[in-house]
């Protein structure tokens, strides 16, 4: 039972990380209806960042928020020079999405060439001390990474829910023409959505690197497949179906792992897109996703 | 004929190589209501989409003393253009008040609550509805938010595109009292393209009628209600 609850409670914190990046994906696909399969390895270009700037001497805190600020202005400047010369995601969807794996795969090469392929040991970015609590033994770090995500779902809610901006961002999600037509400067809400994605993705990619301790240029496409997982179950279009979804993730595939033997560390991977699958066939909406009804 | 408010010189346009609009002058003045009139495919949609910047459209374009070609919708909003499309437009997953908050989009003053409560007051059935999403309400309803959406950024020009399209009778011409009403306190200037000529003509001070992309004739409202072409083709007597 003891080990049930250690599988748990590492299986909650690495579907925190899925639920982050899981998160990124729900914002540019809610406000620009695009599938960004190039979220991971922005994620992995901004963690690169990050381990730069904390090599450099930055404290490892203020090396990830500086991250997330050049993050955000990266994102902004790929949606306005990369995807929108390319056209309306809803009338071109094919076209997306080549062009975002072309991203994929320039950026991943990009990291390559300007840091070089060997692996970088990572900081740590809460401490490697535990916690009793109920019998069960829980690190600190898997307390600092659920509580940094509940932080960053709190802070999305409020952007989204109370402010002016997050208002605008909504309808341009919902209808670009509409939204041009009451005065929104539509170009620049699809930059901030794509920005503020970025940014998520770098805080993602910094909590996923610390927790593995190393950095590398391959790691990351898993995580995309976990975070692909996620926001599948939890509704492409939901940011609470995301951290859900992540945190449902997270905990199946370190119970498939644990308990099916042949699966093991490197199959874990299957597990995710068990999920994908059946939450395609069985319910393709996701759990918390809006079912797409035409109106005729 | 021209206006002080919006002045119209030899406007061409269309979708892509289809022209679609042939050299059109026209213009409204501050505080008036002029009504567009033509039947289906004369362009009249066109026309307030080439005004408003969402179609690329040629010749002169002067509101309120600036050249408005080339520029954006939300850039036109800025300056006081309004435009309620075809359809309404209202973001149909927002709520009533989430998209009259969006009306006031590009308003920095104090007062946006304020106008809030007053246009709640002119559509009572907005305020009733508040906080549910626009989408699930009637096309009339719809079309009063649109309107009172559009009024939410104070904007000295209306465009306002067959707001009659899929409404009742009765709704249509409740809706065009309201208009007329909302122009007599307000002073908005109101530019209305309408099928519906009867009432469009009883609120406008002036119209035009169109013909494939043409203006073909023009006049204050009692001279084309009187005109025998015009009645005939537009007003069914």
């Amino acid at each position: 039972m003891e080990l049930f609850f250690d599988r748990l409670v590492v299986g909650l914190e690495q579907g925190a990380v899925y639920a982050s990046v899981a998160l990124a994906l729900v914002l540019i696909y809610r406000t620009t209806s695009v599938v960004n399969f190039a979220q991971g390895e922005l994620a992995l270009f901004s963690t690169f960042v990050t381990w730069q700037l904390f090599e450099w001497g930055l404290p490892v805190g203020l090396a990830i928020v500086v991250s997330m600020a050049l993050s955000f202005v990266g994102g902004a400047a790929i949606e306005r020079a990369i995807i929108r010369p390319v056209g309306d995601a809803s009338k071109n969807p094919l076209a997306i999405v080549i062009v975002t794996i072309g991203l994929l795969l320039a950026l991943n090469a990009l990291v390559k060439w300007i840091w070089g392929p060997e692996g970088r040991t990572f900081p740590k970015i809460f401490s490697a001390n535990t916690i009793e609590i109920g019998g069960v033994s829980i690190s600190y770090q898997a307390l600092g990474i659920l509580a940094v995500l509940a932080v960053e779902l709190v802070l999305l809610y409020l952007l989204f829910q109370k402010t002016k901006l997050g208002l605008a961002v909504r309808s341009v999600a919902s209808n670009n023409e509409s939204s041009s037509l009451v005065g929104i400067p539509v170009g620049r809400m699809l930059m901030f959505g794509w920005g503020l994605a970025a940014a998520v993705g770098a805080l993602a990619g910094a909590l996923y690197a610390s927790q593995l301790a190393v950095l590398d240029t391959t790691i990351f496409f898993q995580l995309l497949v976990y975070a692909f997982a996620a926001a599948t179950l939890g509704g492409f279009d939901s940011p609470v179906g995301a951290v859900v979804g992540g945190l449902i993730v997270g905990v199946v595939t370190v119970m498939a792992g644990g308990y099916i033997g042949w699966l093991g560390e490197d199959l874990k991977l299957l597990a995710a897109f068990l999920v994908i699958l059946v939450v395609l066939l069985v319910r393709p909406q996701g759990l918390f996703g809006k079912k797409q009804v035409e109106r005729v | 004929m021209s206006g002080d408010l919006l002045e119209v010189a030899g406007l061409t346009g269309g979708y892509g190589p289809v022209q679609v609009l042939r050299g059109l002058d026209f213009g409204v003045a501050k505080g008036e209501v002029v009504v567009i009139l033509g039947a289906n495919g004369a362009g009249k949609t066109t026309t307030l989409r080439a005004l408003c910047g969402m179609i690329a459209a040629k010749g002169t374009v002067v509101f309120r003393g600036s050249s408005a070609l080339g520029r954006r919708p939300d850039q036109l909003v800025k300056v006081g253009m309004a435009h309620v499309p075809q359809g309404r437009g209202t973001i149909t997953d927002l709520t009533v008040e989430e998209n009259l908050r969006l009306g006031a989009f590009t308003r920095r003053d104090g007062e946006i609550g304020d106008d809030m409560d007053q246009w709640y007051e002119v559509f009572p059935r907005l305020a009733e509805r508040r906080d549910q999403a626009a989408g699930s309400m009637s096309g009339g309803e719809q079309q009063m938010l649109a309107i009172a959406r559009a009024l939410m950024a104070r904007p000295e020009l209306v465009l306002l595109d067959e707001p009659s399209l899929g409404l009742a009778p009765i709704v249509t011409q409740e809706l065009f009292e309201r208009l007329g009403q909302i122009n007599r306190d307000t002073g908005t200037a109101m530019l209305v393209v309408e099928q519906n000529a009867n009432l469009a003509l009883d609120i406008a001070a002036r119209g035009y009628v169109l013909e494939a992309g043409k203006i073909v004739t023009s006049g204050s409202a009692d001279e084309l209600k009187g005109d025998e072409a015009v009645r005939k083709a537009y007003l069914g007597y």
